[in-house]
């Protein structure tokens, strides 16, 4: 799990490290679940290369309108480019991992 | 942080169960509150705006004008109603808004730093986005939230909430979230429009009305013979009557206006007061005095008849009299009519510069009927004149829509009988049909009908008018011929003789023929009055002879009856002297002298 996306990340990983910003309304079920999803994710697949970010909207929410978030949870990933948005509770690792363009689409 | 925090949250979480609750225990009260868009008309229809504190859907194709009349309900609520508003855009940025609407007059900038409106774009990129599970619009509702709370909101414009459809995936969870939404909106007790597009089973393309079903308004932009009319209908409105019907808008300088602009019902008052013709000898036809004010006068007739100059004395004379004239032009233009009607000796020009007299010229093809009307109302209503021309309705029958023609003249005859404007239409009539047959069969409608038509005879083609009906008024029956000069209409006998009517030529041949007839009579009566002399003087002077005769005859008998008295006498004599010569005595003397 961890030798298959550093291979191709190396040449990434040293120009570019992952900055991510999980945005969570709340401490409800769900934002937990996602929180602990993209922990997880980051610690198998991007160890020692990422920025996690966790931000709670209503402590927030003046964040909501400038990274036009909609729905919660949302995970952008910020670098590298392009953008990204991952909406929802990042219970599908797989669809995480091509969102992050960690992995091809499969 | 917290304070912000808390309040979007606290309330929708907490209130989305109570909510639909708190609304019915408000209702009972005997008139639901509504907030005034401030939008001309639809107050009206709506019985006074839109349901407070609840989101009313407007849905509409594509360029109906859904974004304006959200925008407008927020702009004149911030503007005229101290409402502030937020406006929340799924299609447009801020910056497109804020110029767009720059174009109606709203200067969206200024009322964002005055804190009375905020404007939210909600960019979604779909591209930008992966699904990786549930989720919910949460910063939705808080982006709202904080926006509603910063300006103490009480309007909000979602448009188009249905973009999220396109931009989010698992539209089932989305369904949800949006009914949440509207519940949360109604809780927090604001004024919503929540716009949708055209759908092709249901209202809109996501069904939307399943879940906003307080007041639901659609606009529609219909094309009909290559015209388009915008047209606006309250489908639905709970805890309220309102207007039923279609109704016409327009989207103008200003922003919207709808005009209910449906049969108020017969009404309107009539005036007594009486409006010159123009024209010295029509206003005699009309029992001396002309139409009545606030009527509605019709001049029909074939082409070529006269119809406009006999509108633009009308016009000419309303504005001697310093009244106010809106001509509705859709055959020529102001400045051919201008210059038409002077040839006949009306200059309308100074009343056009003095701001009196009004021209709108256009075609009729340019819009569609109701777009018409409308815009004829909103000239009236801007002008505010006290006649109102219409030249000519001919021009709206296009194709096979003379049921609607009538109905939309019925409605603009009401308007102005309502607010006591004199109507003057013209109308034309083709040749082949009857006369009194007007296209759009509008008799029933009009007070005055003057009818103008050409009679032809000799060779020539000349114009003759009368008067087909004039109601409350006698009104002459007769038909006058009527004259084109280069000062003005002028309306002369006509006459009726074997072949016919008689007009043009043929009536001055008729007038000098009646002038020599006269002269003949002249002369007659002049040669009987000599011979009666003639006659008199002849009797007097017989008279005179006869008596000159009578007299010698009397002076003869009178000296024959003294010749016989005095020879009676002088026989008596005789006889007294003969007795004396024979010496008779004294008494026979005596008897003889007693006889005598």
């Amino acid at each position: 799990m961890k030798t298959n996306p550093t291979q191709p990340a190396p040449p990434k990983a040293e120009a570019n490290r992952y900055v991510l910003q999980l945005f969570v309304a709340g401490q409800t079920p769900k934002s937990v679940h996602a929180i602990n999803n993209i922990k997880k994710i980051c610690e198998e697949n991007l160890q020692g290369r990422y920025e996690l970010e966790v931000i709670d909207l209503y402590q927030q929410p003046q964040l909501a309108q400038g990274d036009q978030i909609i729905a919660v949870p949302t995970l952008i990933k910020k670098l590298p480019l392009p953008l990204r948005r991952i909406i929802g509770d990042l219970s599908n690792t797989e669809r995480v991992l091509v969102g992050l363009d960690i992995r091809n689409e499969a | 942080m917290t304070k912000p925090k808390s309040t979007p949250k606290a309330k929708p979480a907490a209130k989305s169960k109570p909510a639909p609750k708190a609304k019915p225990a408000a209702k009972p009260r005997p008139q639901l509150p509504k907030a005034p868009t401030g939008i001309q008309g639809l107050d009206e229809i709506t019985g006074g705006g839109l349901p407070k504190g609840r989101p009313t859907l407007v849905c509409g194709g594509a360029g109906c004008g859904k974004t304006l009349l959200a925008m407008e309900f927020l702009v004149r609520g911030a503007m005229q109603y101290d409402e502030p508003g937020v406006f929340m855009s799924f299609e447009e940025t801020a910056a497109d808004l804020t110029q767009n609407f720059a174009s109606f007059g709203f200067d969206l900038n200024d009322l964002v730093a005055r804190k009375k409106m905020a404007l939210d774009f909600v960019r979604i990129e779909r591209s930008e986005i992966e699904a990786t599970g549930e989720y919910n619009l949460e910063g939705l509702f808080i982006r709202l939230g904080q926006a509603i709370d910063a300006v103490g909101a009480k309007r909000v414009a979602l448009d188009t909430v249905e973009s999220l459809f396109s931009g989010l995936p698992n539209p089932l969870i989305l369904r949800a979230e949006l009914r949440r939404l509207f519940l949360w909106l109604k809780d927090k007790g604001v004024t919503a429009i929540v716009t949708g597009d055209h759908g092709e089973v249901t209202l809109t393309r996501q069904g939307l009305e399943e879940y906003i079903s307080d007041c639901v308004i659609v606009l529609d932009h219909r094309v009909r013979d290559q015209v388009t009319s915008r047209r606006l209908r309250v489908v639905k409105y709970r805890g309220s009557t309102h207007g039923t019907n279609e109704y016409p808008f327009l989207i103008d300088a200003d922003g919207i206006s709808v005009l209910p602009v449906t049969s108020l019902g017969l009404q309107h008052i009539a005036s007594n007061e009486r409006v010159p013709t123009g024209v010295a000898r029509l206003d005699a036809m009309l029992g001396g005095a002309g139409y009545y004010r606030g009527s509605s006068v019709l001049i029909s007739g074939t082409a070529g008849t006269g119809k406009s100059s006999l509108a633009a004395h009308f016009a000419e004379a309303a504005c001697r009299r310093g009244e106010r004239v809106i001509y509705f032009a859709f055959e020529e233009s102001a400045s051919q009519i201008i210059r038409n009607t002077l040839s006949i000796g009306i200059d309308l020009e100074p009343w056009v510069r003095k701001g009196l007299l009004q021209f709108q010229a256009s075609r009729p093809t340019f819009a569609g009927l109701e777009l018409h009307l409308a815009t004829i109302h909103s000239k009236i209503n801007t002008f505010k004149p006290q006649v109102v021309i219409v030249d000519s309705l001919k021009d709206f029958v296009i194709g096979g829509n003379e049921n609607e023609v009538k109905s939309m003249i019925m409605r603009l005859v009401d308007f102005l009988k309502t607010n006591q404007i004199t109507g003057l239409f013209t109308s034309l009539t083709p040749s082949a049909s009857s006369l009194e047959q007007t296209d759009v069969g509008m008799s029933s409608l009009i007070d005055t009908w003057l009818l103008l038509r050409d009679i032809e005879s000799g060779g020539e083609r000349n114009r003759g008018m009368y008067i087909l009906k004039s109601r409350g008024m006698a009104h002459s029956n007769q038909i006058r011929e009527f004259l084109l000069t280069d000062h003005g209409a002028e309306l002369r006998d006509v006459y009726v003789g074997p072949e016919g009517v008689l007009s043009g030529s043929a009536r001055l041949t008729q007038e000098a023929q009646k002038q020599a007839a006269l002269m003949i009579r002249d002369q007659e009566v002049e040669l009987r009055r000599i011979e009666l002399e003639r006659k008199r003087t002849t009797l007097e002077a017989q008279i005179a002879v006869l008596r000159a005769e009578f007299a010698v005859q009397e002076i003869a008998s009178v000296k024959i009856i003294g010749q016989e008295k005095a020879e009676e006498a002088q026989l008596a004599q005789g006889r007294v002297d003969m007795g004396l010569s024979r010496k008779e005595d004294a008494t026979a003397s005596k008897r003889k002298s007693g006889p005598k």
